[in-house]
């Protein structure tokens, strides 16, 4: 339960910087809410807020379960349950958006980015904001920063690692486009290199294959994993957290839209409005400090 | 033209004048226009050319779509890990193609096997040939690369990139095996004739007689596959692993940075390879070519 707290304090404490060094323009009017701003922006459909995510749709940031017949695989989004789907129903309420007025598109990770108008008002996805993204779409502020976290077999030699010096003979594996992968190929080094993997799926089939000593994923993601009642990577632990790399904290997560849309300002201003009155952590609270059935997870030093 | 009478074309072709001429077909023709030919065709190349960028660059993306396609910093940053990559994707293709070649071999000498003594052999190749050509490359790559480790034999390799490579090598050998078993049944059976009348056995047939000829007959369209594996390579970074080839570590810049430019690296270093091999297959067919007309004029 306390795997969390330290994260979550760090993630309100860091947002107000964030806000400031986020890119967009912040075109609002001192005072301005959420929902007057969104009346005069742009949308996909007129009366809609078209969100994007990942399908399948993972635990621990969405958690609905599908039904059949759904075309979504894991979680279905529109349950409304999950962190990042609590998130966005409630930044959408914030916008002026009934849940009923919430449209869901699955969007691939490298179809978020692509240049042009994309097929979504907002997008969420744990993706991490980084300068250099910022030039190809639009951020909004911090929801959400996360500790990277090794997930290992339990008993394997790799979790009594107790320092990154002790990782760097394992093989270790994570999804490309990821921090978690960014983490191993620049701060873990491992000797023989960061294995990549296309999706988290992937990367869970190579290491119950195997394939891998180690997965570097989210902390949240972690927890999922190797939950005693989920498994999703088999006979598994969360052999330890890892605290932020030197030079600064972990970059924070935000939704994405298109470059130099009308809406990223007022997606500001509603999660503003959330850190202000305390819903962001409420949302944080339940749907990932509350859920974990894992207890403390050790931290791993440098 | 002029006045004078044209000359009456010799019965046997002058076969050096026509080489030549083939060599450079594309200034053959300018020399058939004239000046004027040539520079209609400049002129043309250039409108061409200059409709076709201007419709580019006049697209209402093309700012955004010239910082994340067409990036000079982030090619810069990119391409020595995309190059290191590359080494590896050609490091595969050297590793599989001897091993295609052998194991294709095997299996068009046993499709081509005749009498009913041999029908399971022959149905052996048969399947498996449809079978692996059948399924798409990409698909078995995939599977054997994550199936194969999950079984967990002890004693194979965990690596998925190595049963990637296992699944390239089954696909590879499937459709070789079939330009083997082209060049094998273009053999004139009075050749097998010839040979068994000479008191050679059949295996003794098969290997002196018929796959030297059918070898040599097929070496164009083995190469046209040689390409083909070079560029399938890059099918491997669907499994990743710490394999790590150009495509991979393209595409870990691609989805790291937002930015689709490392992407042409990996096509650059593609085509530094495939256009030599293509221009080098074009010779071999066309000295092949030159040969039989050789045969034809005498």
């Amino acid at each position: 339960m306390s795997a969390l707290a330290a994260v979550t304090i760090l993630v309100f404490t860091a947002c107000s910087k964030a806000s400031s060094t986020a890119s967009g323009p912040t075109a609002t009017t001192a005072g301005e809410t959420a929902a007057a701003c969104a009346k005069s922006a742009t949308f996909l459909t007129s009366g809609t807020i078209t969100i994007g995510t990942s399908n399948p749709a993972y635990s621990p940031f969405f958690q609905g379960g599908t039904t059949s017949g759904s075309d979504w695989k894991l979680n279905d989004p529109t349950t409304g349950k999950g962190f990042e789907d609590a998130i966005a129903y409630e930044v959408a309420k914030r916008l002026g958006f009934s849940p009923g007025q919430v449209t869901w598109v699955p969007v691939k990770f490298d179809q978020s980015y692509a240049p042009g108008p994309l097929p979504f008002d907002l997008n969420i996805q744990q993706v991490s904001y980084k300068p250099v993204r910022a030039q190809a779409v639009d951020f909004s502020t911090g929801y959400y920063i996360s500790n990277q976290a090794l997930v290992a077999v339990k008993g394997s030699p790799i979790t009594n690692a107790a320092s990154i010096a002790d990782l760097k003979q394992y093989k270790l594996g994570a999804p490309i486009g990821t921090t978690s992968y960014d983490f191993i190929a620049n701060v873990i080094q491992p000797n023989g290199g960061p294995a990549s993997y296309q999706s988290e799926s992937d990367a869970v089939a190579a290491i119950n294959g195997g394939q891998v000593d180690g997965l570097i994923v989210d902390l949240p993601t972690a927890l999922y994993m190797a939950d005693p009642y989920v498994q999703q990577v088999k006979n598994s632990v969360v052999a330890g957290q890892f605290t932020n790399p030197p030079g600064g904290t972990p970059p924070y997560w935000g939704m994405t839209l298109t470059k130099g849309s009308s809406l990223t300002p007022c997606v500001d201003l509603a999660l503003a409005e959330m850190r202000r009155d305390g819903a962001l952590q409420t949302i944080t609270k339940t749907w990932l400090s509350d859920k974990t059935n894992v207890g403390t997870v050790p931290l791993i030093g440098p | 033209m002029g006045t004078a009478p044209a000359p009456i074309p010799p019965v046997i072709p002058d076969l050096r004048r026509s080489r030549e001429e083939r060599r450079s077909k594309i200034l053959g023709s300018f020399k058939a226009e004239g000046v004027r030919g040539v520079l209609i065709a400049i002129l043309s190349t250039l409108v061409f050319l200059g409709v076709l960028i201007a419709i580019v660059i006049n697209s209402p993306n093309w700012l955004l779509i010239k910082q994340q396609f067409f990036n000079s910093r982030e090619f810069s940053n990119t391409f020595p890990y995309v190059l290191h990559g590359f080494f590896h994707n050609i490091e595969v293709f050297l590793m599989l193609e001897p091993l295609i070649l052998v194991f294709a071999l095997l299996l068009a000498v046993m499709r081509s096997l005749r009498g009913p003594i041999f029908f399971p052999i022959r149905a052996l190749a048969i399947v498996y040939i449809d079978f692996f050509r059948g399924i798409p490359t990409i698909l078995l790559v995939y599977l054997f690369g994550f199936g194969v480790p999950a079984l967990q034999i002890p004693g194979l390799p965990h690596a998925g990139a190595f049963w990637g490579g296992v699944g390239l090598l089954l696909s590879y050998s499937a459709y070789v095996a079939e330009v083997y078993r082209a060049g094998i049944e273009s053999v004139h059976a009075s050749q097998t004739a010839a040979a068994r009348s000479l008191g050679l056995t059949r295996a003794a047939t098969l290997r002196f007689v018929i796959v030297p000829q059918a070898v040599r007959r097929v070496v164009p369209p083995l190469m046209n596959d040689f390409i083909s594996l070079q560029k399938d390579t890059a099918l491997l970074s669907i499994v990743g692993g710490q394999f790590g080839e150009a495509f991979n570590h393209g595409q870990i810049s691609q989805q790291s940075d937002f930015n689709f430019t490392s992407l042409l690296g990996v096509a650059l270093c593609f085509l530094v390879i495939t256009v030599p091999m293509t221009r080098f297959t074009d010779h071999v067919l066309e000295r092949q070519r030159r040969r039989r007309m050789a045969g034809a004029a005498l």
